[in-house]
Formats: C-alpha cells, structure tokens, sequence
C-alpha cells in the first residue's frame, strides 16, 4: 500500500474522526504544559519594564491571541476555499469548527489591549488603524457564524461562509501592516522574521511559550468541535 | 524572583486590575469553551 493513499483516506470524516481525537487528545495536554511554563517565564522569570513596569506582562497573551486570531482566520480561509474547489465535506466542517476559537481569541487580543492601552495611552479605545481592522476581523468571524447559522442545509451554509471567509481574507495584511501603512497609536512588531526582536530574551521566550499554548489549544478546540460536527451531519 | 511577597505579586506594581483583568477573562473564556466542548461531545456520544 503506497502512502499517497492515506490522505485522501484521512479527507473523508468517517476516518478522520478516531484521528482527530487522538490528536486533539495530546494537543489538550501539550497546551496546557507549555501554557504553565509560559505563565511561569512571563510571571517569575522576566523582568520588570523599564519603561511600562508590570503593565507590559498582558503582553504574553495580548501578542499570541492577536498572532492566532489572524492566523486562524487564514487556516478557516484555507478550508473554506478547498471546501469550494474540491467540495470535499470535511474543510467546510473544519471552517466552521475554527471560527468559535477564532472569535473567542479576536476578542481577547481586544480585550487585552484595551486593558494594556488605559495604563500606557490612557484610553480603553482608540479609532486607530491596527484597532479597527482587528474589530473588522471579529465581526468577520461573527458574520461567518451567523450566516452558516441563518442556512439551514449544511452544504449550501458552508458554501455561503466559504464565500464570505474568502473575501474576508483581504483584511489580514491590511491588520498585519496597519502600523507601517498608517501613522498608528499602536506600536509597530517587537518580533519579525528579518531583523533581531526589541525585547529582552526572557520576555521573548515567555511569549513564544505562551504563543506555543494557544496554537495547541486552537488545534484542539477546533478538533473536538469537528468531532462533534461530524456526529451531528454523519 | 520578581516578587517580595503575594500582595506584591497582585498588585502588579500598580496595575494589578489591567493585569488580572486581562489574564482574569482571558482564563475565563477559554475555560468556558473546553466546558462548551465538553458538554457537546458527551451531548454527541450519548445519541450515537
């Protein structure tokens, strides 16, 4: 038996189903591990900042659920448009399956930022550009909930949210280079992949550790919300 | 070690409300969506 095989084996839900479980299973575990070590690096290991005091710590959770929820959005994206190219069942199931933790992470990166930006703006909320298109992307993901909700076939409900996803997806880079297209309350990225982070080696580790949790907890969410998917159309 | 003591670990320098506010909800949510989960998938298994 060759190996190209098994992955369309793994495309249909009936198959995918044990092994989604499995994996969610570990991710569960690996999430909650790398969360702990995370919250101890942010809380005991990194320093004091210079400039914000103990402000800045919201920053382990504020930058790793802002990272996810563009990031979720672009993989909800992806199954949405193999969904419609391919009209295989499983990518529309596993668009909707991600969009619940998609929101739940855009509203949390919003939430923490208005907590962050009182201490060190002093305001809650400011119409600045990194803030409007990242509210942008939670009514994005809302309105893919409540259109696939309002259509009661499931096929023709993934198909709607495919479309509206896809357009969507046009307001990631607009969030992800708002700070260097506008002149932004917002600060510009601490960490990029061509130039050495702005920020103390520790803090880094923390964040990326925090980052590390909240990417296994999105695969596990979004897997044990397929699973249950599945069992509700199969 | 950044603390001297619990209190001083909760108040956060001062902005222990921005801080915990913001773990606080965040902790929330998340534990409330694994709840979510949970119920549904017991929901699931027990009508297969």
């Amino acid at each position: 038996m060759s190996a190209t095989i098994k992955w369309f084996w793994f495309a249909s839900p009936q198959s995918f189903f044990p092994l989604a479980g499995t994996i969610a299973r570990v991710c569960w575990l690996g999430a909650a591990l790398l969360a702990g070590a995370g919250l101890y690096v942010g809380f005991f290991v990194a320093p004091t900042d210079a400039q914000q005091g103990e402000a800045y710590r919201i920053i382990f959770i504020h930058v790793p659920a802002a990272w996810m929820s563009m990031f979720l959005y672009l993989v909800m994206a992806s199954w949405a448009a193999i969904g419609l190219a391919l009209n295989t069942r499983l990518s529309g199931m596993m668009a909707s399956a991600i969009a619940p933790t998609g929101a739940l992470f855009t509203f949390i990166a919003l939430w923490t930022g208005a907590l962050w930006g009182r201490p060190t703006w002093g305001a809650y909320w400011v119409w600045d550009a990194r803030l409007t298109s990242e509210l942008v992307l939670l009514f994005l993901y809302l309105g893919f909930m409540a259109l696939q909700a309002a259509i009661d076939d499931p096929r023709r409900a993934d198909r709607a949210g495919a479309l509206l996803a896809i357009v969507g997806v046009v307001n990631v880079p607009i969030i992800y280079y708002s700070v260097q297209w506008w002149n932004t309350l917002h600060q510009g990225a601490s960490v990029s992949l061509t130039r050495a982070p702005s920020m103390a080696s520790t803090m880094l580790t923390g964040m990326l550790l925090m980052a590390l949790a909240f990417w296994l907890y999105s695969i596990a969410a979004a897997l044990t919300r397929v699973r249950c998917i599945i069992l509700e159309r199969e | 070690m950044n603390w001297g003591g619990l209190s001083e670990f909760l108040a956060m320098g001062g902005y222990g409300l921005y801080v915990w506010g913001s773990y606080g909800v965040t902790v929330a949510l998340l534990g409330l969506e694994v709840i979510l989960l949970m119920k549904r998938t017991q929901q699931r298994e027990a009508k297969t």
